[in-house]
């Protein structure tokens, strides 16, 4: 009995054997959180070493910080401005067409009384088990025919609407009260009216979630642009990042920049959405 | 009241016009095409330019070796892929779901935060990575003491690299998939993994608390609370993320494609050992414009998902309700 203080008088070993569980757990959490960022890190230091420092990876930090490989990249690799451009532009047009499409679509299923209702709702549900590989090739010769082929058309309108889209905001009409219709009606209010000046300011969560997944399929979509594009100006950056692979292969600090300066919208879109993204996730998770 | 009763019941012609926008770009692009991608399997030639030949396109294929290896890396990258994935994933959400963990929200933001970002942009850093000349693998093997590896652009089995470290023979059957491979997964582990913590994460917070304070009244340690606690009624969140992997790692492109192009090896990799199904496919169609043949993968590949997705339901799905 007498051992037992004995062993717990030193105080660092206290600090240590205390919770010993729960310490031994936020080890593991963080050695997760190293292993999920480490590679950004990487890249980041890399873009930021002279060229034959990157590619002797001997040390994490640069030794001189070379800022100027960013407007390197920017002004040197392929068409690097444009693609970014080409880009925001493809990705903005088709957020807005897919909330333009799904709020009124996603009104109508929620709110309105027609015929075959259920049944056109079922078959746009069953769109979203088509995998994408079957739409590819009749989409490509569609696109071909309509002489779509290098225009921004092409990239954007075929991704405006979307199943998903219309079903999670569908799904967060149904949960607004119905009285508030009722009372709107009363006043003598439009559908199109209620829509946009009742449901909608509600609604802001559903369509950030939904705006924020479609923004992001089509910054980071690939095999779509691949097909579609040949001329490099209409490229977006995805095509234009593994296009040029090959040209910046000899200069990879300057690649690296250029991957960085791809990814920083998105993180910082991420950084303020971060609720959203995630929050988005596991709704569907736990509904699916 | 009776207005305003009949006022919701009357049928709305109006909605017709709201859901238009909607059914014609998804009319065109999304139900059209599956039509016309099962008539385009049955046929060959140049675009507008068809001859129609029956099944030939999908008897081609069943006696394509490129077809079938495909096929075999398909579901080896998903081998490889899926499990690790699920149960780091697991793992990561159980320890973040332990009620003194301050900071959740941090960490899952982290971990989350690869999953975001573009595929091309992280198979440009990985590769980098991967480099075997510069890359810091090779510098981390080589500073233990081990062989630099040619990760990327290896097409030899893991199990005959391991063999011939160990100097051993071993049958052709114990080769394994390419280090290629193994490193394309390594890849796409880390980029999926912060997706699924999310989702089981989510399911973790479903689960009742006061069951966990009975069972530890009642004397459970930690490992019988998961074991008896945990994972059956996590049954439906586990379902779900097996179900979307699969159907995902059938599917898988990006992954392939961009670590391909990072590597500057042809698609398909080295001598063809990281070419999933997705990717013959897209070769054929990009590559050498064989539209029918192309058609007929996309079409027996959903076939294929379609047969999983009913498996999983029908086997999976009844023993994951409690």
């Amino acid at each position: 009995m007498a051992e037992i203080p004995q062993k717990r008088a030193p105080a660092p070993l206290t600090w240590l054997t205390q919770n010993l569980g729960q310490k031994v757990i936020y080890v593991i959490l963080l050695a997760g959180a190293v292993w999920a960022l480490f590679p950004f890190l990487w890249m980041v230091m890399s873009s930021l070493k002279s060229y034959a420092e990157a590619s002797a990876a001997e040390s994490f930090f640069p030794t001189r910080w070379l800022f100027s490989n960013y407007i390197d990249a920017w002004n040197q690799v392929g068409y690097f401005p444009q693609y970014f451009m080409n880009t925001i532009f493809i990705a903005t047009a088709t957020v807005a067409g897919v909330l333009i499409t799904s709020t009124l679509a996603a009104y109508a299923f929620a709110r309105m009384e027609f015929p075959g209702r259920e049944v056109l709702f079922i078959s746009l549900l069953a769109t979203m088990m088509v995998p994408f590989e079957v739409t590819l090739i009749p989409n490509f010769i569609l696109v071909r025919n309509l002489k779509w082929a290098d225009q921004y058309q092409a990239l954007i309108i075929p991704w405006t609407a979307s199943a998903f889209s219309v079903f999670l905001l569908r799904q967060f009409f149904v949960s607004i009260p119905s009285d508030l219709y009722d009372a709107a009606v009363i006043d003598g209010c439009s559908d199109l009216r209620f829509l946009s000046s009742i449901i909608l300011p509600l609604s802001r969560p559903a369509l950030i979630t939904s705006g924020l997944f479609t923004f992001l399929a089509s910054w980071n979509s690939l095999m779509w642009p691949l097909l579609v594009t040949n001329r490099p100006e209409m490229r977006p950056i995805q095509v234009g990042l593994a296009s040029f692979i090959g040209d910046a292969g000899t200069q990879i600090q300057l690649l690296l920049a250029a991957v960085t300066i791809s990814v920083i919208p998105v993180i910082i879109l991420y950084l303020i959405l971060q609720r959203w993204f995630i929050e988005g996730i596991a709704t569907v998770g736990i509904r699916g | 009241m009776q207005t305003r009763h009949r006022a919701r019941r009357r049928i709305q012609w109006s909605a017709y016009f709201y859901i238009l926008p909607a059914f014609i770009i998804i009319g065109i692009f999304h139900i059209f095409p599956v039509f016309y991608a099962v008539y385009v399997s049955l046929n060959k030639g140049a675009i507008n330019r068809f001859t129609f030949v029956g099944l030939e396109q999908y008897a081609r294929a069943l006696s394509s070796n490129d077809f079938w290896n495909s096929l075999i890396t398909t579901f080896v990258y998903a081998l490889l892929t899926m499990p690790v994935t699920m149960t780091l994933a697991l793992f990561f959400a159980y320890l973040l779901y332990q009620p003194f963990v301050k900071a959740r929200g941090i960490f899952r933001g982290i971990y989350f935060l690869p999953y975001v970002v573009s595929t091309v942009g992280s198979a440009i850093v990985w590769a980098w990575i991967f480099d075997p000349r510069s890359g810091l693998a090779n510098f981390i093997l080589t500073r233990l003491g081990l062989p630099a590896l040619r990760w990327l652009i290896e097409p030899d089995g893991v199990g005959l690299l391991i063999a011939q470290g160990l100097h051993l023979t071993i049958p052709t059957w114990l080769n394994g998939p390419s280090l290629a491979l193994v490193a394309i997964s390594i890849f796409s582990i880390w980029q999926s993994t912060g997706y699924d913590i999310v989702i089981f994460l989510a399911g973790l917070t479903t689960i009742p608390s006061e069951l966990y304070e009975a069972a530890r009244i009642d004397g459970a340690n930690g490992f019988q609370l998961f074991r008896h606690i945990t994972l059956p009624l996590l049954a439906p969140t586990t379902f779900f993320v097996i179900v979307i992997s699969v159907i995902g790692s059938l599917q898988s492109f990006n992954h392939i494609f961009a670590m391909n192009q990072a590597a500057s090896q042809s698609l398909g990799g080295p001598l063809g050992s990281t070419s999933t199904l997705t990717v013959y496919m897209f070769d054929q169609l990009y590559t050498y414009s064989n539209y029918g043949y192309s058609a007929a993968i996309a079409i027996i590949l959903s076939l294929i998902i379609l047969a999983f997705t009913l498996f999983n339901f029908k086997v999976l799905g009844k023993r994951s309700r409690y």
